[in-house]
């Protein structure tokens, strides 16, 4: 066998080959046009192919050469602000190319091969480095420098290393085994990047969004799935995640979603300033968009390609977190290619080894010690869309098995309009022990109480509305009634949240807290004024409950704060004194 | 003139296997000459050294062994024209109204491109369909996919007429047209529609596709591509505005099911087959705006939910592909109400973007939440009644209560030819709302209320 084979058959994204000598994972170019696509199969002299572009018209005989090569990534510096489509091939790039329609047989450098960027030095000749140093930084954005990393295979000592304007594929450096080092590397994006050692999570993901980091936070380099029916909340939190949370680096991937969605990210991310720097969020973002419409194959690359740019932040010691929407696209596309392979299908037409693929992507998360010696993390967030919204099917099963906190999103509180239509009974975050240190640190010792109490709250606000609804709220007692009100100022001040409000869009921790206490204390004050005796309709009527409502909105939250608390204070007393 | 094969060794519901042939490209159109010297056309979906497989659009009903196959060399294109405007074709792009061929100024592949998501304009333009449950609270935008979710029975072809008759972008001229595929639906059916269309004059700027209940099946795979191709080439080459209506995407999804189940492929959920997903969204995705082109493509779709199951796989997929879907409501329909919309479960996800004081009213979205919670909060309090009795209500509840019929009957309920301008549903919406205590329009910033609450307004003109 050789290099060059020929096209035995074709079956939509799926071409069969005959003829050429390849391996699991090369990629090859397939047809006169010079398609890209992968091995995903070998049987006898056939290789099974799939292809990431459009396979009209190809026809048996055409030839197919290998490049030998495993898919891979650049990284280097000019990832940040990118668009790319799954195989990295960046969107404008193939806009300039073909048009405003994605036509085939146009390959384009992940990483731009005119830019200069300015290479710093922080070695020097004679320095001993080793797979993942850092020889260099490069400030790829206004805030964020990029480090330049030994390729995690190679080491050596330095005989010369360069300083000033390079491209991104000019020689920076030397070792004396004769190995030049690049600014840009390239990666196989289904290997994972190795790390000097995987550490505990211990600090949460702040995200700005009160039921995520009040209630079932995430920790960094932990893993999340948000799981539910069309229209529940899915992207706009995955969206607002992308835009709040206190990570360095955000990695979004539109897998097998909308192009009017990657169009809004695409617009809105260049005009919102990082609340932390100041900077457009889109300065630290890198967007993967492969949409429903676009090849099935390139959709099942992108999650790995998006995940592999992820490490490369993350070995230069960046905390990063990467967003899949969804998951469930990446999954059928795996399921598409399967079937097309006449493989033995599992449970529901997914391939057996759905668990293992999705294991695989998600074990790639965690905070690690990198081999440059730095501390970094992945945090990964995958959107699950369960058909029918009914979690008991395989993707949501088999991811919740793997990931530490679920967030559940319920069609029903989407419809009532309450969001982040986030269940609070079924949800759960595994890493609230592990986090409570640091909320006593940086937020305030009774935060994890509150917490609690709050949730406590809530379980008994939904036992009660079991009896609600048999016999009516008047029914029950008035401390039973006052719970409930209690619940629902939970519910609607706090955890409601409004991601379109100019305002509360992002909440700060330190918002948060004051604000779930200040509620909390008026229900103490409405509490021990019952016990004194106060009517349950007079406490009912407190204004300062109705500013609660609305507090959360105030530009000048602390001090509009400030009041109600002085007038909660004032308005208990007169009710006492009755 | 391309070889004639003889060789086929197999027919299969809609299938052929053809033989020994010379390489043939994958998605190639066929033409397939019957011994009695009718044709008929296919698509390859299969094709190696050994065997290739063709999906035969118009069935494969009379074919034997000895029918002669070609293969074109080419995909299946739609030859197009400014001509297409005022034609009616069949579901395979054939003339049906007796006119001549189109001479096509273009040739295009009607498998369509995707649109490069970096080339997409985010849709923002509010499109005015005169209808109040739409406008005011699921407002449709240009570029936008947004489907009618109904059910046999209910009158969602009267809605998409009255919306095709309506739909204006205020303040705009632009040249606008309607692409009408039928998928499967009955001739009664469609003369309904095409009797409409020519009562109004709309017949000069639409373009018509007709695959009828008793066309073949697989003719509808191809449909809708056809009809989505025209689309484009008139919104992307001749700038104009096009409004596609797809009826039913439930009969096309069944022509998929069908023909994944002749091919003998693993079924997905319910028999569909498992990229049925990525198929919806091949048609759906092809809406939008375009960076730099004055033209757009506006979805809206209708598709009879099997058993009015919002769960099941047709409208459950193309939920997770659409913008938003408008819901129809049996109940609704067996009060009377016209058109029976349930704002409940409808939703129109591009609604933030194309509505507020520069688009159509700055109180337009707080009218509009207002509207909806007291509207949900009224229909849980129906639920209780039955319970409880209305006697148990509070006052407050009972205002709640009256809200809801009063929002079905004056807000949702209007004239087949009712077209309201934006400002008189908002302003119906302010007199349903003008009912409730005004302690309870919680959603409403003061500001709004102050200018536009009729109570308040009066004040004012005193
Ligand atoms: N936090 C929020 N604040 C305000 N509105 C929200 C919020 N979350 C969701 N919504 C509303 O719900 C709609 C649907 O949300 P979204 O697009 O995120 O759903 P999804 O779960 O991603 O659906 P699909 O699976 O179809 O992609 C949004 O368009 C918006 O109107
Ligand atoms: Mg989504």
């Amino acid at each position: 066998m050789k290099n060059k084979g020929e096209i035995y058959r074709i079956s939509g994204p799926v071409v069969i080959i005959s003829g050429l000598n390849t391996k699991m994972y090369d990629v090859v170019k397939v047809g006169t046009e010079g398609l890209m696509g992968e091995v995903i199969g070998i049987e006898g002299d056939k290789s099974t192919v799939q292809v990431y572009e459009e396979t009209s018209g190809l026809k048996p005989g055409e030839p197919v050469e290998n490049t030998g090569m495993s898919l891979s990534v650049e990284l280097g510096p000019g990832l940040l602000e990118s668009i790319y489509d799954g195989i990295q091939r960046p969107l404008p790039v193939l806009k300039d190319s073909m048009g405003d329609f994605i036509k085939r047989g146009v390959s384009a450098n992940g990483l731009s091969r005119e830019k200069e960027w300015d290479f710093v030095p922080m070695v020097k000749k004679g320095d001993k480095v080793n797979g993942g140093d850092i020889i260099g930084t490069v400030q790829e954005t206004q805030n964020i420098e990029q480090r330049i990393l030994v390729p995690p295979n190679v080491s050596g000592t330095i005989s010369d290393i360069k300083k000033g304007k390079f491209k991104v594929d000019a020689v920076i450096c030397t070792l004396d085994n004769g190995k030049e080092l690049m600014m840009m590397q390239k990666w196989p994006v289904r290997k994972p990047r190795p790390v000097a050692k995987k550490m505990t999570p211990n600090t949460p993901l702040i995200t700005g969004q009160r039921i995520l980091d009040g209630l079932f936070p995430v920790a960094k380099g932990g893993t999340a799935a948000i799981p539910g029916p069309f229209g529940s909340g899915k992207t706009v939190t995955q969206q607002q995640l992308a835009k709040w949370s206190d990570t360095e680096i955000v990695v979004y991937i539109g897998c097998g979603e909308r192009g009017n969605e990657m169009a809004d990210v695409l617009h809105e991310f260049p005009e919102i300033k990082d609340p932390k720097t100041g900077r457009p969020l889109m300065e630290r973002t890198v967007l993967i968009a492969n949409t429903s419409n676009m090849p099935v194959a390139a959709r099942e690359a992108s999650v790995y390609t998006g995940i592999t740019i992820a490490e490369y932040y993350r070995d230069m010691g960046y905390d990063v977190s990467l967003m899949a929407d969804s998951t469930s696209r990446w999954a059928e596309a795996m399921r598409e290619i399967s079937s097309r392979l006449e493989e033995m299908p599992g449970e529901e037409g997914y391939p057996a080894y759905l668990a293992a693929r999705l294991s695989e992507f998600y074990e790639r998360a965690g905070k690690v010690k990198a081999l440059c010696g730095k501390e970094g993390s992945i945090t990964v967030i995958g959107a699950v869309s369960p058909p029918g919204g009914d979690f008991s099917e395989p993707i949501t099963q088999n991811t919740l098995r793997i990931v530490k906190v679920f967030w559940a999103l319920d069609a029903k509180l989407a419809q009532r309009r309450h969001f982040p239509s986030i269940n609070w009974l079924n949800s759960y975050s595994l890493y609230t022990k592990a986090l409570g240190p640091w909320y006593d640190e940086h937020v305030s010792p009774d935060w994890v109480k509150l917490r609690n109490d709050s949730m406590e709250l809530l379980q008994k606000e939904s036992e009660l509305q079991e009896i609600v609804q048999l016999v009516g709220s008047d029914a029950l007692p008035e401390d039973q009634q006052l719970t409930l009100e209690i619940a629902r100022m939970i519910r609607e001040y706090f955890l409601q949240q409004n991601a379109y409000h100019e305002v509360d869009t992002f909440c700060p921790m330190d918002k948060q807290y004051k604000l779930l206490k200040a509620i909390t204390s008026w229900g103490d004050k409405a509490q021990s004024a019952l016990e004194g005796g106060a009517e349950i309709a007079e406490i009912m009527k407190s204004s300062t409950k109705d500013d609660l409502a609305k507090v959360k909105y105030e530009v000048e939250f602390d001090k509009a704060l400030g009041v109600i608390l002085k007038n909660m204070d004032e308005e208990f007393a007169r009710l006492r004194g009755k | 003139m391309t070889k004639e094969y003889k060789t086929i060794n197999q027919i299969s519901g809609p299938l052929i296997f053809v033989e020994k042939t010379e390489p043939v490209g994958y998605n190639e159109l066929v033409n397939i000459t019957l011994p009695d010297g009718t044709t008929k056309r296919g698509q390859v979906l299969d094709t190696s050294n050994e065997i290739v497989v063709v999906q035969v659009f118009e069935g494969t009903g009379g074919l034997n062994k000895e029918c002669g196959v070609r293969f074109t060399g080419e995909t299946i294109k739609l030859p197009v024209s400014k001509d297409l405007l005022g034609r009616i074709l069949s579901g395979a792009g054939e003339p049906l109204d007796g006119g001549p061929r189109i001479v096509p100024e273009d040739r295009i592949d009607i498998t369509g491109a995707a649109i490069n998501p970096y080339a997409r304009l985010p849709p923002k333009d509010f499109i005015q369909t005169g209808i109040s449950t739409i406008d005011g609270m699921n407002t449709l935008v240009r570029g936008q996919k947004l489907p009618i979710f109904s059910g046999s029975g209910l009158p969602h072809n009267e809605i998409a007429l009255q919306i095709a008759r309506q739909a204006r972008v205020r303040g705009s001229n632009e040249p606008f047209a309607v692409v009408f595929a039928a998928m499967g639906i009955t001739n009664e059916e469609s003369q309904y529609f095409m009797r409409d269309f020519e009562r109004t004059g709309a017949l000069e700027r639409a373009v018509v596709f007709l695959n009828l209940a008793d066309d073949p099946a697989v003719e509808r795979l191809i449909t809708p591509r056809l009809a989505l191709t025209a689309a484009e080439y008139l919104a992307y080459e001749h700038d104009m505005h096009v409004l596609v209506i797809l009826t039913d995407i439930t009969n096309y999804c069944e022509a998929l099911r069908q023909m994944g189940a002749a091919r003998e492929e693993v079924p997905g959920r319910r028999g569909y087959p498992g990229y049925m997903y990525t198929d919806l969204a091949s048609l759906y995705e092809r809406a939008g705006v375009i960076k730099g082109r004055k033209g757009s493509v506006t979805q809206f779709s209708i598709l009879s939910m099997p058993g009015d199951d919002i769960t099941h796989p047709i409208p459950d997929l193309s939920g997770y592909i659409t913008e938003g879907q408008i819901v129809i409501s049996r109940e609704l329909h067996r009060k009377g109400i016209y058109p029976p919309v349930n704002v409940l479960p409808s939703l129109s996800r591009l609604m933030n973007s194309g509505i507020g004081a520069t688009r159509t009213r700055e109180d337009h979205k707080a009218v509009s939440d207002q509207l909806y919670a007291a509207y949900a909060e009224g229909k849980d309090l129906r639920g209780l009644v039955a319970i409880v009795g209305k006697d148990a209500l509070s006052d407050r509840d009972r205002k709640f209560l009256e809200f809801a019929d009063m929002f079905e009957d004056r807000f949702v309920r209007q004239g087949e030819d009712e077209n309201r301008d934006i400002e008189t549903t908002l302003s119906i919406g302010w007199d349903l709302l003008a009912e409730l205590p005004e302690t309870q329009l919680t959603r409403i910033d003061n500001k709004y209320i102050d200018k536009y609450h009729p109570a308040h307004k009066a004040e004012k003109k005193e």
